[in-house]
């Protein structure tokens, strides 16, 4: 199966890929979503965790570097999880996403004429918060475009820097509660060919 | 809470006021459950405490040991086809259920697990005999949850056993804390049909299965591999239907077994490592493969990328997770193997493959020449574990349930036994469990009460859940034990003798009087080491009536042949 997904040798290349996993919003789910990661060693770019337009529906996006056939594995032992609504791959041109930035860094260097803030414009970032010691700088984009940022701070001092995990939203036209009412009609929750379960006389 | 209770949308019925420790009890009567194996402990005694009131109507078994609980449900529930219910405390208890839940796992098989746990209050404060058994728990377990209230325990119980019975069955672990079980509330019990986020049955895509009947129709060497998902969905009359209907040949991974009788003219025997030399080989011969409710376990494919690369593959399986895991498929049919067959059935043609079959015939007689005469015939002084099995198929004929541990005996009876229904094959396949038969034997024998329940188990094997004799004691139950005792462990041995050279560290095994133990719980036994005096031994434990230990010495350092050596490819099978 040769294509674009591996190299000249016929190896399969490594990429990233954006999964958007939709799950009940239940403790312990995070801890059974990415034991499913950790039993095959594959490390978690990014993560982020938060409540959907959906009452009591969950979204995570997780963000991982793999090869298409792990990720396809990976996906499917997702959607296994009983907890699981959906989970679904994405590659980079099949999703809009951006994750957010916040540098920390010492009032005092706003004092050296306009530098700073024109570092911040030219970044399309914008000044948070304004207190005595610091001043806390907030950037949405792309990793590149934070860790550019990030970089042009640091000779001027950076106290502290924080990134989000990815968020993401596919280019599917596909609407989530439309999504889960299909789920909840769907006639695959028992053999209804015969009305009952084959297996378990219980 | 409040999303539970919606969630279960509780119909108006009536309802009484009782402790959560009896709605357990309630909730679990409420499935039809008739059997429980367990072991009490603190945080499980409120449960305990219900259950005593309700001894007429639920049998409780007293086993020695969480790990033996689990694989006597194990047993119970494969026999039966019904889930098999086990009981533990918090901590420890909870802990040595693990090996039982995980086993469960990889082999599908339904148990639902209750175990206590402290206060919800002391949770996470390292308080006596709690352990996060929740955690530890979640790879191995299909579904796990903790119920904190006691008005969770009726939805808990219903869910539990609504995911470990539908689709590709599994275990699931609830854990109820104490307080939940002291607690009141108004129960009432409704099943649970449906769970909007699983959805254990996919719906059968006909034209997959149009596509599957094209290539069918068209293979002049096609080539039928059932597995274990033949058993859970009740698909053996189909399976045999679609054989016979088409003229395919049908092998059997280890769990598959039984499910196709051993001998039927289309049944070319047993897949994988120690399987049979025609099914392995002609595997890389065949033109379509049609694996049916079996996963491709390394233990049967060997190297996977040298495996039926010649073939078209069409895959049969209700797990979609499965699918295009290990091999690659042409025709991929996501569904229950029951339906599915039943489908293909009506869109396949009638058919013979008279020749081809004659081909796993020709390597029958070559594997009989090379390794069966001398397994079930052996001219030597010592008995071999082959000759034992042939015994025992002369008197069980088919109607006993062979329950097998983990080494070389489980793979010789395994390649031996005759089986002739549907659900007479009781092993650890996917884990390799040591220590599995004699518990899952006695969980089988109280399941299976019309069926004698013979359990085949190595020197090794049987020592590791050695205590359950004590079971078998107190309960009577009325299991034969063959242990084939080479004072090895045996299959680690051939191992060392065929890829370590000969360097036996630390397999062999100073045994202790297996007679005098049987002896010491009342359970008659007796110990032959001569051929001439073994068919007689085998009539005798199997009139007998109740429990028998029968310890055969058998050769030393006999090795089990055929061999996929690990990792080669199923060509390279080794026939001695
Ligand atoms: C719990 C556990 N520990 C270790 C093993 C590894 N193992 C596989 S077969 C085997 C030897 C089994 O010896 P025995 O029970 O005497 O049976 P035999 O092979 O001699 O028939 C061992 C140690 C295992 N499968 N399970």
């Amino acid at each position: 199966m040769a294509d674009i997904y591996q190299d000249d040798t016929g190896q399969e290349v490594k990429k990233q890929f954006t999964l958007s996993v939709l799950t009940e919003d239940l403790p312990g789910l995070l801890n059974s979503v990415t034991i499913i990661f950790t039993r095959r060693k594959l490390n978690i770019d990014m993560i982020n965790v938060s409540a959907s337009e959906v009452p009591g529906v969950s979204r995570y996006t997780i963000v991982l570097t793999t090869t298409r056939s792990q990720v396809e594995k990976v996906v499917k032992q997702i959607r296994k999880h009983i907890d699981v609504l959906g989970a679904f791959v994405y590659e980079e041109d099949e999703i809009h996403y951006q994750e957010i930035a916040l540098y920390k860094v010492p009032t005092d260097i706003f004092f050296e004429g306009m530098k700073v803030e024109n570092i911040v414009r030219a970044n399309n970032a914008r000044i948070l918060v304004i207190e005595k010691d610091y001043i806390v700088i907030e950037k949405t984009g792309h990793k590149e475009e934070t860790q550019k940022l990030l970089d042009t701070l640091k000779p001027l001092g950076v106290l502290e820097f924080v990134r989000s995990g990815r968020v993401s939203i596919s280019k599917s036209k596909r609407k989530t509660e439309t999504f889960i009412e299909e789920l909840e009609n769907s006639k695959t929750h028992s053999l209804n060919t015969n009305g009952k379960l084959e297996y378990g006389k219980n | 809470m409040a999303t539970l209770t919606q969630k279960s949308k509780m119909k108006e019925a009536q309802s009484i006021k009782v402790s959560g420790s009896e709605a357990v009890i309630l909730s679990l009567m409420e499935e039809g459950v008739d059997t429980i194996f367990g072991y009490p402990g603190g945080a499980i005694m409120p449960v305990y405490d219900s259950l005593y009131h309700y001894r007429d109507k639920v049998n409780h078994i007293l086993v020695r040991h969480e790990q033996g609980a689990a694989h006597a449900a194990q047993g119970y529930a494969r026999v039966s086809g019904k889930v098999g219910v086990c009981f533990a405390t918090s901590g420890p208890g909870a802990t040595n259920l693990i090996t039982g839940i995980a086993d469960a796992q990889i082999d599908s098989t339904p148990i639902v697990c209750i175990t206590g746990q402290v206060p919800a209050h002391l949770l996470g404060t390292d308080a006596f005999q709690e352990s996060d058994v929740l955690s530890i728990s979640m790879p191995v377990t299909k579904w796990s949850f903790q119920v904190t209230t006691p008005e969770e325990i009726p939805y808990a119980i219903a869910r539990a056993f609504y995911i470990a019975k539908s689709g590709r069955p599994g275990p699931v672990l609830v854990d109820i804390t104490k307080n939940a079980q002291f607690g009141q509330l108004d129960f009432k019990y409704e099943k649970c049909e449906k769970i909007r986020s699983y959805h254990p049955y996919p719906p059968i895509d006909s034209k997959k299965i149009e596509e599957a009947a094209n290539l069918i129709n068209k293979a002049k060497k096609p080539y039928i591999l059932a597995g274990h998902g033949i058993l859970l969905s009740g698909a053996q009359e189909e399976l045999k239907q679609f054989a016979e209907k088409t003229g395919i040949p049908v092998a059997n991974t280890l769990l598959g077994l039984s499910a196709f009788p051993t001998d039927h003219p289309l049944n070319v025997g047993f897949l994988g490592m120690h399987g049979n030399y025609g099914s392995n080989v002609k595997t890389n011969q065949c033109d379509v493969l049609i694996a049916v409710g079996m996963r491709f376990d390394d233990r049967v494919t060997g190297d996977s990328n040298k495996y039926a690369k010649q073939a078209k593959v069409i895959h049969i399986e209700i797990d979609h997770a499965e699918i295009d895991k290990i091999i690659q498929t042409d025709v991929a049919i996501n569904a229950d193997a029951k339906q599915a067959l039943k489908e293909l059935i009506k869109s396949v043609n009638s058919n013979t493959h008279k020749n081809w079959v004659q081909e796993f015939r020709d390597c029958d007689k070559i594997e009989f020449e090379k390794v069966i005469k001398k397994d079930l015939y052996p001219e030597g002084d010592q008995i071999k574990m082959g000759e034992v099995v042939r015994l025992v198929n002369e008197i069980a004929d088919g109607e006993a349930v062979l329950v097998t541990d983990v080494g070389q005996h489980q793979m010789v009876a395994s390649r031996y036994y005759k089986f002739k229904y549907p659900n007479t094959n009781i092993t650890s396949g996917g884990l390799g469990t040591m220590g599995f038969a004699l518990p899952a034997a006695m969980g089988a024998q109280v399941g299976e009460k019309n069926r004698q329940v013979i359990a085949v188990i190595g020197d090794g094997g049987f020592q590791m859940t050695i205590q359950e004799l004590g079971t078998i004691f107190q309960y009577n139950i009325p299991v034969k034990i063959i242990v084939l005792n080479n004072n090895f462990l045996g299959m680690v041995r051939q191992w060392q003798q065929l890829f370590f050279e000969k360097r036996y560290s630390f397999t062999e095994m100073t045994n202790p009087d297996f007679i005098k133990i049987a002896d010491g719980y009342s359970i008659k036994a007796n110990r032959i080491s001569e051929r001439k005096d073994l068919q007689g031994a085998i009539k005798e434990m199997y009139d007998h009536n109740g429990p028998y230990l029968l310890e055969v010495k058998v050769e030393t350092e006999e090795n089990v042949f055929p061999m996929v050596p690990s990792g080669d490819s199923v060509a390279n099978i080794r026939l001695s």
